[in-house]
């Protein structure tokens, strides 16, 4: 398989790769590149070389995880590009091929399947108040806990219709629309991703000495959620 | 002439706002964090300015969140996307009104893409008429939610209750504005203002009598970056890009800091409490935090609405600095009260640094 060639199929890709020149105006605004070791200037130039060898370690490596998808590079690109777009299709191909599971920010896809995606599938939003656990949401503070502790009377006090019948605020989806939700990622692929994150994920579970044990891995979601090699920012 | 050139130059940066009968569509973060800023949103188009707004309760989420975590497809948020239009199509409605930011950038992102890849909307009409029978058309106005609010910005100045005038000084109150990156800066003709001068939130301050702070990153993103906050060993990025605006909007000594995104509010006020608890550094006066508001919040406050039925006990960083400093009174008893009056617990600390 030509991986460039495989790119060129991404609408995504063809917008947000016109001409590059190198400027690296897209490094300078970019919220990543101050953070990570992250410099978008540098996937633009890989990809735009075409250079099948680089564009593969790429697609294995953390490098493409790193941006944050603020788009704020493509306001300032004197030609038009969009590295974040870019960035997009690198990595719906990574996943594809199951390149994703090579890197420690890769592999952090399963976790996010297994949170956001489920959601999406099975409830109707992408984020739940039940998603809120304390104790894997710190950030969220004392209130965070309190909301979270009584979120039937909070929710009800401030005007949401949680998990009720009817419109408003963090109401129960109907089954009709969710089944369409469901039908739409059979017709779209939307569940040929999920499985194929599930799959490569797996094998890799397995080969880094994960067992299944009945509960689905949860062990290495675990740990690709909370590890972190303290080699990805700039030092 | 120089004067009618600045005009004309502005002129390229407005955007057409449908003036009536939208179609709300609501976002999965504001439900979860500032779900009385929605109400408080259908309130004010209701009630204050008398205008038709309808949701229906078979919409679900745009998938965006996922879609920018690159976990959902583009083929698949384009037919969920195709399905929202769907049901406004169903309605009788062609002005859509988006409450999220995130989602607001991909209904104009996937509008584009239809445009200049017709073959990308004629696969998205298979697509969901295969899933779900349904068919639609393309809305003729995709407002946010807060281009609304800033079109009659003017109209609710005229009922305020409150300005946002310092009742101690008499001075206007000085506002961050912080806009969601996804508002204009991928499309920039989509927002009030385009990506270079955004006035959607500096509009609506400055009618209500406050004064915009400038600051050198006024325009940085929060921090968000979706996988690097979902992502529990992400999050350094997420608090270091918020940690940079306040560090550099500190000087100016910030009353209050207003966001038309879901997320932006929620991590400028909880990452001010992390901060906090970190480096035991407070960006507000008197060893307190900077109030982070969402538009609706701020508008309400302006039209009197009490701000606990507003959900502001919601937030961790304290906006009784805030209603202090605007004159509005609270009462702070029933600040964790539910519905019913009583107490509901009560947080063992708000604020950050308190």
């Amino acid at each position: 398989m030509e991986l460039y060639q495989e790119l060129t199929r991404d609408v995504r890709f063809i917008e947000g790769l016109k001409s590059c020149m190198n400027c690296g105006i897209c490094t300078a605004i970019c919220p990543a590149a101050e953070f990570y070791d992250y410099d978008p200037r540098i996937i633009a130039a890989i990809v735009q070389s075409k250079d099948e060898e680089r564009i593969e370690e790429l697609l294995k490596g953390d490098t493409i995880w790193y941006c944050g998808e603020c788009m704020s590079c493509t306001t300032r690109c004197p030609r038009g590009n969009t590295p974040g777009l870019i960035i997009m299709a690198l990595r719906s191909l990574s996943q594809e091929l199951g390149y994703f599971t090579e890197s420690e920010k890769g592999r952090q896809q399963l976790a996010i399947k297994r949170v956001i995606g489920e959601n999406i599938v099975y409830r109707g939003y992408c984020v739940l108040p039940e998603n809120l656990v304390p104790e894997l949401h710190p950030e969220q503070g004392p209130v965070g806990l309190w909301i979270y502790e009584n979120r039937d009377e909070v929710y009800e006090r401030v005007g949401a219709n949680y998990q009720g019948d009817g419109e408003g605020a963090l109401r129960k989806i109907p089954q009709e629309a969710m089944d369409e939700i469901y039908r739409i990622f059979e017709v779209t692929g939307g569940f040929g991703r999920f499985d194929k994150i599930e799959h490569f994920s797996k094998i890799k579970a397995e080969s880094m000495g994960f067992t299944e044990d009945g509960d689905d891995y949860s062990d290495y979601v675990k740990y690709i959620n909370t590890n972190n090699n303290g080699k990805h920012t700039r030092q | 002439m120089y004067r009618e050139g600045k005009i004309q130059v502005w002129q390229d940066y407005q955007k057409e706002i449908a003036d009536n009968h939208y179609f709300y569509v609501r976002s999965c973060i504001r439900q979860n964090f500032f779900p009385g800023s929605e109400q408080t949103f259908l309130k004010i188009v209701r009630t204050e300015l008398g205008k038709d707004i309808v949701e229906n309760p078979h919409h679900t989420t745009c998938s965006g969140i996922g879609y920018h975590a690159d976990i959902v497809p583009f083929d698949t948020i384009q037919t969920i996307v195709a399905r929202q239009f769907a049901l406004m199509t169903e309605a009788g409605y062609h002005n859509l009104a988006i409450s999220c930011i995130t989602s607001f950038g991909i209904y104009n992102e996937i509008i584009e893409t239809w445009k200049e890849f017709p073959s990308e909307l004629e696969k998205v009409r298979n697509c969901l008429k295969r899933a779900t029978g349904r068919e639609f058309e393309v809305p003729l106005n995709v407002a946010h939610a807060g281009d609304i609010i800033y079109k009659f910005r003017e109209n609710i100045a005229a009922r305020k209750k409150f300005s946002l005038i310092n009742q101690h000084t008499g001075k206007p109150l000085k506002i961050v504005e912080h806009i969601g990156c996804h508002y204009s800066k991928m499309f920039p003709s989509k927002g009030v203002g385009g990506a270079e001068f955004p006035y959607v939130l500096a509009g609506m301050i400055e009618s209500w009598g406050g004064e915009v702070i400038d600051y050198p990153e006024r325009r940085h993103c929060c921090g968000f970056g979706f996988r690097q906050y979902l992502v529990m060993s992400n999050r350094g990025y997420s608090v270091s890009n918020s940690r940079k605006k306040f560090e550099s909007m500190e000087p100016y000594k910030p009353d209050a800091i207003v966001s038309n995104c879901p997320g932006c509010p929620m991590f400028m006020d909880r990452w001010q409490y992390v901060i906090e608890e970190m480096e035991g550094k407070t960006y507000g006066e008197n060893g307190q935090g900077i109030p982070v508001l969402t538009y609706e919040e701020l508008a309400g406050l302006v039209l009197g609405y009490n701000p606990w039925d507003m959900g502001m006990q919601m937030h961790q960083t304290n906006v009784e600095p805030l209603l202090d400093k605007m004159g509005i009174h609270y009462d702070p008893d029933l600040k964790y009260a539910g519905k019913d009056g009583k107490l509901i617990g009560k947080p063992m600390m708000t604020g950050c640094g308190c």
